[in-house]
């Protein structure tokens, strides 16, 4: 499944690569997609893991940039 | 400016009124300090704090920390004023990214606004304001001048004109009437259009080009990721030197700390990678941006980079170079007037609806005597025999394909041309000459095809499934250098696959089709362009590449805004790591101060920032 987040207030280029960086390593996430300028999050997880994906990549975000809002669109 | 921003200018603008009496005063009194210190905390009080709360977290070497022990170390040996520069124009230029990020951000979204808020749907003879969202496929709504398309449907009363230009970046409105499609995004300019939705709101064509575009920067170009894997090993390795540089000459070759010290301090100042990381991403967005506002849409940034080094271009012959409709291109009267002739064959072919009996019709204008028709008789597969009056007499007329002729033993001239499907005509005497209908081409296809010669595509290539020698006749004229014909959907995949191994090596290879039929085609090139997005879902779906109207010319529009996108991020990748370099270099054989590291870091980056934002406007050459 897809899920896509959005990062409110993401402000720093380097941290979007650092969180995007963290975002792929997550078990269960197959493929990680951090655009810096639209502020999106795209994440490719196994089916059945989102849950635990998400709450890992909040994580991981709120690590690295905790000024940026960590909001799941879909 | 944003509220965060606002303060942030209020609190540089103490800091740098401090500063400056700091500095004229610095040696006449005894406590400037305490007017850096001011300048110093108003400028960056918050840094150190987000160092040691980024710390606690696990988070070493951001930007914060790095600025942290850069001003410390430089308070420590006593380069107060220096300190409170660094912080000081740091800030600066981090106030200055963040209003260009969200300038630039902004501009996108309002390029890119045509969501409609609601629908006005018909429920039970009622109308009713809803969201968009909760109309079902085949529901009545009801656009009013002014508001915008909610959904894609087919008009049932009304006409009107609607402005497309969000989505196609023609100026020009499009005239619609009854019976026609709306496409949703589009704004509705003077009638009130009663429209029978076709789609729900989630497949309509605005939902599919706002999520195209939202997720537009996931595709990363390659220059995006050497710029952040770069980061990633820059500054570890300039905070190893600068460590390094603060710690060894002076055991080496002995004392003068305070000179190590301070050199160290400035290459923290370098080491930020900020400029680089921004730049590079701001300037591929500008460049989906400016594609977009020409109803453009690239799927992502690699797209951009692949298309500035095009090579081959390949197209799909009809419904991409050609319209796919018929008109009458040559007539060739044996005997009598081509005018005659052409009335001839719109007398035989009066009642038929055939395609090609449509373009012979519309091909002569005039009025038509239908007591002149007589019996008339239609040979499948083989054309038509109809009984014709002409002068007051009747005659046997016979209009169809050569078989027709073959099969009456009417001697023919030499067939007169390979474009298109000829018709011929005979009566009882013999041949009386033939019609040329072909496919029509799009109008601006020449100059499509002339665009990419300038712009150094190597080979323009057709694939039709039509007989090879129509295709080769279209090509000729169009200047295409390579067709092949005969071909079968499946064997346009296998043709594009050839032509993947005979290009040029770091070149790419682009298919542009119109999303019918071809979606492995589009998937297998490099990058697949599919034309006349509006309304095919199919298109959008399966191109990398999508042109929202018919006109090919936008592929080289993408090309050049490809090229300049690509070349002010070259630009910014040499201009930022040559500067860092250079000042790296200079800083530690002691020919530079903590000044240069200054604008090593900020400096660059206002500059790159602004190299970038020139991505977003671009105007045709």
């Amino acid at each position: 499944m897809k899920k896509i987040i959005k990062l409110e207030g993401l402000c720093c280029a380097n941290c979007a690569a650092k969180i995007e960086e963290g975002v792929k390593k997550i078990p269960g996430v197959k493929e990680a997609s951090l655009s810096f300028m639209t502020q999106r999050l795209t994440i490719q997880a196994e089916d059945g893991k989102e849950e635990a994906v998400v709450e890992a990549a909040r994580k991981v975000a709120d690590k690295i940039e905790p000024e940026a809002v960590f909001k799941v669109l879909r | 400016m944003t509220k965060k921003q606002k303060k942030m200018t209020a609190r540089l603008a103490v800091s740098a009124v401090f500063f400056v009496a700091a500095m004229v005063s610095e040696e006449k009194i005894t406590y400037a300090w305490l007017l850096f210190a001011v300048a110093y905390l108003s400028a960056g009080y918050d840094i150190p704090l987000k160092a040691c709360r980024n710390i606690i977290r696990g988070q070493v070497f951001d930007e914060n920390f790095l600025m942290t022990v850069a001003t410390f170390g430089a308070i420590a040996i006593g380069s107060l004023e220096e300190a409170v520069a660094v912080m000081l124009f740091y800030q600066v230029g981090e106030l200055f990214n963040d209003y260009a990020v969200n300038k630039s951000r902004k501009s996108i979204k309002e390029l890119l606004d045509i969501n409609p808020e609601y629908a006005n749907v018909i429920r039970e003879d009622k109308e009713e304001q809803v969201d968009p969202y909760e109309v079902e496929m085949g529901d009545t709504i009801i656009i009013r001048p002014g508001e915008r398309v909610p959904l894609d449907g087919v008009i049932i009363e009304g006409a009107s004109s609607l402005d497309t230009k969000a989505l196609t970046g023609e100026p020009m409105p499009m005239e619609v009437e009854a019976g026609q499609n709306v496409v949703s995004g589009s704004i509705n300019l003077n009638g009130v259009l009663k429209v029978q939705t076709t789609k729900l709101f989630d497949d309509s064509t605005v939902a599919k080009i706002l999520e195209l575009v939202e997720n537009a920067s996931s595709r990363k170009a390659k220059a995006e990721m050497f710029i952040t894997k770069f980061a990633r090993v820059y500054t570890p390795i300039v905070v190893g030197l600068a460590l390094m540089l603060a710690i060894v000459p002076p055991l080496v070759l002995g004392g003068g700390w305070g000179t190590w010290v301070y050199r160290a301090c400035s290459f923290l100042v370098v080491s930020c990678p900020c400029a680089l990381v921004i730049s590079v991403p701001l300037s591929f967005f500008g460049g989906l941006g400016a594609a977009s506002r020409r109803g453009i849409l690239l799927k992502g940034s690699n797209y951009l980079e692949a298309m500035a080094s095009l090579d081959t271009v390949v197209f799909d012959k009809t419904g991409t170079l050609t319209t796919g409709e018929f008109q009458v291109s040559q007539v060739e009267a044996c005997r009598g007037t081509k005018e005659a002739l052409l009335e001839l064959a719109v007398l035989g072919e009066y009642n038929s609806n055939h395609p090609i009996a449509q373009s012979v019709k519309a091909a002569y204008q005039k009025p038509v005597d239908t007591g002149r028709i007589g019996q008339v008789k239609e040979i499948s597969g083989y054309g038509i025999q109809a009984q014709v009056e002409v002068d007051g007499k009747w005659h046997e007329l016979y209009i169809g394909s050569q078989k027709l002729m073959d099969r009456q033993q009417i001697a023919i001239q030499d067939p007169v041309s390979v474009m298109g499907t000829t018709l011929y005509l005979a009566d009882e005497t013999g041949y009386l000459g033939a019609i040329v209908i072909s496919d029509t081409v799009r109008t601006d296809v020449p100059e499509a095809l002339a665009g990419l010669r300038k712009k150094g595509v190597r080979d323009l290539v057709m694939l039709t499934g039509d007989k090879e020698e129509v295709g080769k006749a279209v090509a000729q004229k169009l200047g295409i250098n390579l067709v092949y014909g005969n071909l079968l959907p499946a064997d346009k995949v296998l043709k594009v696959e050839e032509l993947l191994k005979r290009r040029a090596s770091g070149k790419t290879l682009a298919f542009v089709g119109d999303g019918i039929n071809d979606a492995p085609v589009l998937a297998r090139a490099d990058v697949g362009i599919a034309m006349g997005g509006i309304g095919s879902d199919a298109a959008v779906e399966a191109a990398d590449v999508v042109i929202m109207d018919d006109a090919p010319s936008k592929i080289v529009d993408t090309i050049q805004i490809a090229r300049k996108t690509m070349a002010i991020v070259k630009q910014n990748i040499l201009f930022a790591i040559g500067v860092k370099v250079l000042v790296l270099v200079l800083v530690a054989a002691g020919y530079a101060t903590m000044w240069a590291a200054v604008f090593g870091d900020v400096g660059v980056s206002v500059i790159a920032i602004l190299n970038a934002i020139r991505a977003l406007s671009y105007r045709r050459k």
